[in-house]
């Protein structure tokens, strides 16, 4: 994905321009937010089409549907239990 | 994908930030390389789906998984979307 981030200096100006660039900013950040959404979006839908889909058909039945909100979760979760468990890892000094 | 490139000086000789135009510019590009991201993943899911050995055309019958695959597609999109937004929610009010 392209990367989103934009960081920008300001020349020093009157204040009302510095605090026009900063609400831009603030504005653009909003922006970058609903961006990396919709990115991890793409990711999910990508690993639990795989997951979830078998042939396309003329509709999303309710079984695919609970698969894929599953998959999202628990996606989700084995992120969650691998940044746990690898954190405690480094702590202990493991490699 | 595009990089995020945005030419963020202004057009008045009075050097002031037009926000409006930027902010404007912002959302577009967002919402183009979003679009390109969500066609370039179908185009993979549904190519893999509906062609099976490749022919000198696209039969009726590959055309028509085609059409289908997309739409189930951005029904798994939709769903996937829904369903991070409220876990998201869900952990959000857990702090």
């Amino acid at each position: 994905m392209a990367d989103f981030s934009s960081s920008f200096d300001m020349p020093s100006a009157g204040s009302s321009e510095n605090a026009e660039a900063a609400e831009l900013q603030r504005l653009i950040a909003v922006e970058q937010q609903k961006a990396q959404f919709q990115a991890q979006v793409h990711n999910f839908t990508d690993v639990c089409w795989d997951k979830c889909m078998d042939k396309p058909s003329s509709k999303l039945d309710s079984r695919t549907e609970t698969c894929l909100v599953s998959c999202v979760e628990r996606f989700i979760d084995t992120t969650l239990t691998i940044t746990n468990r690898f954190t405690q890892m480094v702590q202990k000094g493991a490699h | 994908m595009d990089s995020f490139g945005s030419d963020f000086s202004s057009g008045s000789s009075s050097g002031k930030i037009d926000s409006g135009t930027i902010m404007e510019q912002v959302k577009v590009q967002i919402a183009v390389a979003n679009a390109q991201e969500l066609l370039q993943r179908m185009t993979d899911k549904c190519f893999k789906k509906c062609i099976g050995k490749p022919g000198s055309t696209l039969d009726n019958s590959e055309q028509k998984c085609i059409a289908m695959c997309m739409d189930r597609y951005m029904d798994a999109w939709n769903t996937v979307s829904r369903a991070y937004n409220s876990r998201l929610q869900r952990e959000r009010a857990r702090i």
